[in-house]
């Protein structure tokens, strides 16, 4: 999320697409209603009529899949209606940028595209480009080649008739959509974007997003109270899990995993340290060399010399994609060998998983690190199965719940919140902060005796205060992933923040985004320095463990008209304890809010002695505001999307696999031809499995999945809790009334939903929630079904995964759940 | 603890008069002041936060002789004010739950069932076969570059782990040379 939970309230429009929030984060639904008491108006938009709907204002029907039509079409109504914030778009975003001559878009292609290698070359699409290497500008926006012009001529094929024809939304409802949603385009109105899973589990999902960043940039409602565009995370801690990087292509903090070819830490840092030549680009990622040594530091201490190169050669280089699905491809193909899942039921929440659940029985051993037995813990006795002919080793560890261990989740706001162990866990169930230190100590202990490139095990830090027990201090690892000196006077002492690390080995940060998470109690300020389990000692330091904070801010206190829900000693959030990011575009020239009844942040000329500073949130990038009092530009600021090397976003992105601007195609399987071009589905994706494609003729019927509020993800914690499963103990398919009459189904019923990939048994929820939706005419019916069952736990039922595909988006590789061909069928009873 | 009948009348009533002003609308302070000040609690109060979903809802734990005898929202946290949903209402059973996991255990190759492990001797037999998947399917270097990675060990999950936990695991696995390394947050 750009802003976070609370700071919903201050949104004059709420639009919920590709969620289904009040049902999936049903405490969001708080800082809705308190928006909708203070005035704002609720959007829903979605395949069903959900219970998210149920508490908006105005709802409009879209097929599954067509995202990009429907937002494009909204992109085009504010261009065409000039419901644009020019001052805004004209600054703050590449609007103004000359494109290349090269550039080109026809019959669903950009410019470069390979068709024998399925994939484009991005070089058509660079920036035209001054003698000093900045590029071109056209403050006026009339420009045939500027990225504004560029839009709307992109865009303006995405009229009101095609996108309903497309989408199959009701013109009125649509027309509502689109005019109440760039009212706020005005300075003084905010809109915020809630998405989920809904937007980003397509093949074209990356470009689903840009479509809500593209609008929401033209509005002016980017780094503004109560604005953003807002990923509605699944999990309590998928923001942490993927801030460490548990994923292949990155390393924490978001730095790049490095590829074969870069192999040396110079050519790994020349390679991925972003340059500009613009002055007034701050260009944040110009930084990365120093982040990349602290990583290095982190992990691998004093071994990690500048002699050595910090140790960079003992970082792995994979070539290649080794997302989730190539993942399962590879395991299938007998590659992997061996795999390690801690909290993870591939079985039940993997596409294709019937496949999947085949795939393991190929792994030599298996070792889940779970609450309960799993679906794919104990995949080897599923139904159908005989165990005598799966020679999977398996090992299951009992593991620590969340209330049973010490430690810290960060949320979808991006606020780090500690938690305390209530209670020990049961049995001989361990925290997984225990299962991988003695893990750790096994293979230190094994690899003293030789094995394969030994010395990345041998000498990996891991000093943290480890007990007799083999518990390691989780206080310890919080401190290192915020960093400290490693050398000179300071040595032992946290880092401040992340302006102060360096790349030349004297600090270490595990994950630099996290600087200043963990301070030394002689940097603290304010209610921090208060007693409370927040005051810590690390390596004999006296610490405060910031994420550990519970200081409330007092209402009284709040400036006038500043936003309310800042919190900063409440938990601590990244970077910096930033609340809302991209915070420097709430303002304008002068530093002043574009809306002064929520202001973010401002700049006040009277502080620091007359100086002039900052107040309010921590501005993203602390530089002076753009122009001097005098309306003469300050050389000393800098252009406020710091990350971006050109200082500003991009309505026009050229780093994406699949084109520098969204464009609508249609799901890999799709009931109707693509109407916007003869591209039928986004033409960067892998195809893994051609031959499983679901024709038309044959499985006619549009379905997508989703989830209850009474279950969570693929099912292990909820499935085996008694009050959960009484509430929602069975899998259900919902269908329209109009499909269910044709097919003679009635609530109840046992149903049989098919795909190209497998089949599933459910029972029938005849619902008006769905309806057929008009597609180029034509009818088309869409179900959908939630996926948390499995055959493990105390309530079982079919996965609806065994429908889904392996086919993932052209960027991400997030498979493709959420719009599939299938056909339903009533089970007759013998 | 033994309650008069009197004195049992005049506990739930008190309770009782806060939590009906409250669904009146007059006056929240008295549940909350109940709930943050423990004034009606037999044990200390543990914060901590939700497992479930992004939001991040703050709930408070009960703790009487080491025994969690209770979970509920934080009525002080910023986010929640004291709301759960189904699933935090239902957290109590994650942590009381005879089906919960209390032993190691382990299936041999055809095996039709599990048997238990001691901890040692599972963490020994698994960091054998790791080392020996790793040393197996080690690739040093690829058309002569240094590329010092397993082919043959793969890593999933971390998004129900803590944050602290999640860098071990990151520092671990690619200190391990892995690189199918991936979690929840792909699909």
């Amino acid at each position: 999320m750009t802003n976070h939970w609370s700071d919903m309230a201050h949104a004059d429009v709420v639009m919920i697409c590709g969620s289904n929030a009040v049902e999936n984060h049903p405490i969001a639904s708080r800082w809705i209603e308190r928006a909708k008491a203070n005035g704002a108006v609720v959007l829903s938009c979605d395949p069903r009529y959900t219970r998210t709907t149920a508490f908006a204002d105005h709802y409009c029907k879209m097929r599954s899949g067509t995202d990009i039509a429907f937002v494009g079409g909204m992109i085009n109504y504010a261009l065409q209606n000039d419901r644009v914030n020019r001052e805004y778009v004209r600054h703050y975003t590449n609007a103004t940028f000359l494109v290349n001559p090269e550039y080109d878009f026809e019959a669903g292609l950009f410019a470069g595209y390979d068709a024998g290698k399925r994939a484009y070359d991005a070089s058509k699409w660079a920036y035209e480009l001054d003698e000093q290497g900045v590029p071109v500008r056209d403050m006026t926006m009339e420009h045939p080649r500027c990225v504004f012009q560029l839009l709307k001529k992109h865009f303006a094929r995405y009229d009101m008739d095609t996108v309903c024809s497309i989408t199959g939304a009701p013109r009125e409802d649509y027309e509502k959509i689109c005019d109440v949603f760039t009212s706020t385009w005005a300075p003084d109105r905010v809109a915020t974007w809630l998405y989920a899973m809904g937007t980003t589990q397509h093949t074209h999902g990356t470009q689903n997003i840009r479509t809500y960043a593209i609008l929401q940039l033209l509005l002016g409602n980017i780094g503004m109270a109560g604005g953003g565009v807002n990923a509605l995370r699944g999990e309590s801690n998928v923001q942490g899990s993927t801030d460490m990087a548990l994923l292949f292509h990155i390393l924490p903090g978001y730095l790049k995993v490095p590829a074969p070819p870069l192999q040396t830490l110079a050519a790994y840092l020349e390679k991925n340290t972003p340059k500009s030549n613009d002055p007034s680009s701050g260009n944040w990622w110009q930084n990365t060399p120093k982040y990349m040594v602290s990583l290095l530091k982190a992990w691998w201490g004093d071994h990690a010399t500048k002699e050595n190169d910090f140790c960079y050669n003992y970082l792995p280089k994979p070539s290649g994609d080794r997302s989730f699905i190539s993942l399962f491809e590879a395991i299938y193909a007998g590659t992997i060998k061996g795999l390690l899942c801690f909290g993870q039921n591939p079985a039940v929440g993997g596409p294709n998983s019937n496949k999947e659940r085949e795939a393991l029985a190929r792994l030599d051993w298996l070792v889940c690190v779970d609450l309960f037995e799993t679906d794919t813990a104990t995949f080897w006795k599923r139904p159908g199965v005989d165990p005598s002919k799966i020679q999977t080793e398996v090992f299951l560890l009992p593991a620590a719940a969340s209330m049973e261990k010490q430690g810290s989740v960060v949320n979808s706001g991006r606020w780090a919140q500690w938690r305390y162990a209530a209670a020990k866990p049961p049995g001989d169930a361990r925290s997984d902060a225990w299962i991988v230190t003695r893990l750790v100590q096994e293979l230190k202990a094994l690899y003293e005796a030789g094995g394969a490139f030994p010395e990345p095990i041998r000498h990996l830090t891991w000093d943290y205060h480890v007990d007799d027990h083999g518990e390691p201090d989780i206080q310890y690892v919080a401190a290192e992933i915020s960093g400290y000196y490693m050398e000179g006077e300071q040595k032992g002492r946290q880092v401040l923040n992340f302006t102060k690390l360096a790349d030349d080995g004297s600090t270490c940060s595990g994950c630099w985004i996290f600087c200043g998470s963990y301070a030394d109690y002689a940097d603290g300020k304010g209610p921090e320095l208060n007693d409370g389990p927040h005051i810590t000692e690390v390596r004999g330091r006296k610490t405060i463990n910031r994420l550990a904070k519970r200081f409330k801010e007092d209402p009284a206190k709040v400036p006038e008209g500043r936003c309310r829900g800042l919190d900063p000693d409440w938990a601590w959030c990244w970077p910096l304890n930033r609340r809302i990011i991209y915070n420097r575009a709430s303002v304008d020239h002068q530093g002043q809010p574009w809306s002064p009844h929520r202001w973010v942040i401002r700049w006040n000329p009277a502080l620091a002695d007359g100086k002039g500073a900052w107040e309010g949130d921590v501005p993203d990038g602390g530089w002076p505001p753009l122009n001097n009092p005098d309306g003469t530009p300050n050389p000393a600021s800098r252009n406020p999307f710091l990350m971006r090397p050109e200082g500003v976003a991009c309505l026009f992105a050229t780093a994406l696999t699949d084109g520098p601007f969204p464009e609508h195609y249609e799901p890999l399987e799709s009931p109707v031809a693509n109407l916007l071009s003869p591209q039928q589905f986004n033409p960067v994706i892998k195809v893994w499995e051609p031959d499983l494609i679901g024709d038309p003729r044959e499985f006619p019927i549009v379905a997508t999945t989703y989830r209850v509020c009474e279950h969570w993800q693929a099912g292990a914690m909820t499935r085996n809790a008694s009050w959960l499963v009484e509430l929602m103990p069975d899998v259900f398919v919902e269908l329209s009334a109009d499909l269910a009459q044709r097919k003679g189904i009635h609530t109840g019923d046992w149903v049989r939903v098919s795909t190209k990939r497998g089949t599933m048994r459910a029972r029938a929820l005849v619902t008006r929630r769905f309806e057929p939706f008009f597609v180029a005419g034509k009818l088309v019916d869409q179900i959908g079904i939630p996926w948390h069952w499995g055959y493990a736990g105390l309530a079982t039922g079919d996965s609806a995964n065994v429908l889904t595909p392996h086919v993932g988006d052209a960027n991400t590789m997030i498979p493709e759940y959420k719009a599939f061909l299938c056909r339903v069928e009533k089970e007759e009873v013998v | 603890m033994q309650l008069s009948r009197r004195a049992f009348l005049a506990t739930t009533g008190a309770a009782g008069t806060g939590t009906l002003l409250s669904f009146l609308g007059l006056n929240l302070r008295p549940t909350r002041v109940y709930a943050a000040q423990g004034a009606a609690r037999r044990g200390k109060v543990v914060t901590t936060i939700c497992p479930f979903c992004g939001v991040g809802c703050g709930q408070i734990a009960e703790v009487v002789d080491g025994q969690v005898v209770g979970i509920e929202g934080d009525p002080d946290h910023p986010i929640n004010e004291g709301a759960v949903c189904s699933k935090g209402a239902a957290l109590y059973q994650i942590h009381h739950n005879d089906r919960r996991l209390r032993t190691v255990r382990y299936r041999k190759p055809g095996a039709k069932a599990w048997e238990e492990l001691p901890w040692d001797r599972a963490l020994k037999m698994i960091a054998e076969r790791f080392k020996k998947t790793r040393d197996e399917t080690w690739v040093g270097q690829e058309g002569g570059l240094t590329v010092n990675r397993t082919e043959g060990i793969a890593s999933l999950g971390g998004a129900a782990l803590d944050t602290e936990e999640c860098y071990l695991l990151s520092k671990m696995m690619r200190g391990a040379g892995l690189v199918w390394i991936e979690h929840q947050a792909r699909i």
